[in-house]
């Protein structure tokens, strides 16, 4: 299991969130998430410009075994997305909290952040659902 | 009730991914399944398969019953070793299980039928037995270890005596020998050259281990899955059931409607070729992104079908599935993916042979 970087937010449902510098916000799914996936052959990402809402789906991950939806942490305006992923999906199993972030969000409203998990809870989450 | 195999900690020690199959658990990959599947298109792997059922039917009349029995003949098979891939069927011509039978001598064959099935084929197989007082004996001792891939033959024969290695080596495909205490078939379930060794579960993690050392990459049922989808091959429960005949489900070349034999389903299947099969299976292929999966709609200029097994092919590295379509179906073909109509293709299969893309697979 691979360290959960200290900067990171998490939804239940495996998506992570970091809050950049210039107030943006990258999304992508957990280490976790990926490992239960398996192999990743397919993203299905937003255009930029798209708007999406804290809590529904907003891209789509799917590895040989089964497709999954990835919500949005937070809602507001897609400002980029992450082009490489539909050529090489696999960068998310190598990287999930790197290179294998999915898109950028150019979020409404900062109160939406503190709804989500911090990094402890979120290891906590996934070490109760692996008992 | 979660059922193990005698390799489940060797599997959990190699940091094997477990999953619940059909009440075993069982691996799914070891790591990457994409992995394990080129490693046996390119070299050798091998499966932990010891959750099948082996049944050794035994008596003087145990041809007589499998000629009832089997919707393929038994006929064929005249030499001792010889295995046949069959489909067992209901009276309604339902396929009740898929399973291969091996002729050992006249009162001896073994059939091998799946996992998740077993209960029901038990009690089928002996229900119609007693006619022929023909003994049905379960053989859960034994597991079943497969080893698939063009270097697999080669690695097997390292780890065997000579003259077992020296036998296993001749044989002919589709055919089984014995020795060193181990049933050796050439048989498989990945299109793959290789064996299918039944072993006493008391030596069945040694001959793991003597394999692994020899170079053979434990692969799981992941891999297994888009290998045999890869070869063209069925898949009980999901590509055909009680609910389908051999007719629907791509499988009339394994139905023998030879003279004077009759078979349980017969008469059904007979009647529906007469009348027209109102369904058949097809294999897609989708050259755009995305992945075929099971219970997708495919609309067809014929009336709309569903895909049976579908994946990602490691291989072609694109979708390809089997689905059921209305019969004749054929140009504008179309799956509905999470609301969009993607286009597909209906191709002949295997979608690879000998390692590459069958031809007209590629596009």
């Amino acid at each position: 299991m691979k360290e959960i970087p200290g900067d990171l937010l998490f939804l239940k449902s495996h998506e992570w969130a970091r809050v950049e510098d210039n107030g943006t916000v990258t999304v992508g799914i957990s280490d976790h998430a990926q490992g239960l996936l398996g192999d990743l052959v397919y993203v299905e990402l937003p255009n930029v410009g798209d708007t999406v809402q804290a809590g529904n789906a907003a891209a789509v991950v799917e590895s040989v075994k089964a497709a999954s939806d990835v919500y949005s942490p937070v809602t507001g305006t897609i400002v980029a997305v992450n082009e490489s992923l539909p050529d090489k999906p696999e960068t998310i199993n190598e990287d999930a909290y790197g290179d294998g972030w999915i898109f950028v969000v150019k979020l409404d409203n900062r109160e939406e952040l503190e709804e989500l998990l911090d990094p402890d809870a979120y290891a906590e989450l996934i070490e109760n659902e692996e008992d | 009730m979660t059922s193990r195999t005698i390799l489940n900690e060797t599997h959990r020690a190699a940091g094997a991914k477990m999953v619940d199959f059909g009440g075993w658990d069982m691996p799914i990959n070891y790591g990457s399944q994409i992995d394990e599947h080129h490693r046996v298109r390119r070299d050798a792997g091998m499966f932990d398969v010891s959750h099948m059922t082996v049944i050794d039917l035994t008596g003087t009349r145990t041809r007589a019953f499998l000629r009832h029995l089997l919707a393929n003949s038994v006929d064929k098979l005249k030499t001792p070793g010889k295995a046949l891939y069959s489909c067992m069927l209901d009276a309604d011509g339902g396929v009740i299980d898929d399973l291969i039978v091996y002729y050992l001598d006249e009162s001896f064959f073994r059939l091998v039928v799946n996992a998740a099935t077993r209960a029901k084929d038990l009690a089928w197989i002996e229900r119609q037995a007693r006619a022929f007082d023909v003994v049905v004996r379960e053989r859960p001792e034994l597991s079943m270890i497969a080893v698939q891939g063009p270097q697999a033959r080669a690695k097997v024969a390292s780890v065997l005596t000579p003259a077992t290695a020296a036998k296993a080596l001749a044989l002919g495909k589709f055919v089984a020998c014995e020795g060193d205490g181990l049933f050796i078939a050439r048989t498989g379930y990945t299109g793959e050259d290789g064996f299918e060794i039944v072993v006493p579960e008391g030596e069945a993690v040694a001959l793991w281990n003597r394999l692994a050392a020899a170079g053979v990459a434990p692969s799981g049922l992941g891999a297994r899955d888009t290998l045999r989808l890869e070869a063209g091959m069925n898949l009980y429960g999901q590509d055909m059931d009680e609910t389908t005949t051999p007719w629907e489900a791509g499988l009339a070349w394994t139905v023998a409607l030879d003279a004077d034999r009759d078979f349980i389903g017969r008469r059904a299947l007979e009647a529906q070729k007469k009348e027209g099969v109102p369904r058949e299976l097809v294999g897609l292929v989708m050259d755009e992104k995305g992945v075929l999966r099971h219970g997708q709609r495919v609309a067809t200029p014929n009336g709309d079908g569903e895909i049976l097994s579908g994946t990602f092919s490691p291989t072609l590295g694109k979708s390809i599935a089997f689905a059921r379509v209305p019969a004749g179906a054929a140009g504008d073909v179309r799956v509905d993916i999470r609301g969009r109509e993607v286009p597909v293709r209906i191709v002949k299969y295997p979608f690879v042979r000998d390692g590459q893309a069958a031809p007209g697979i590629g596009s």
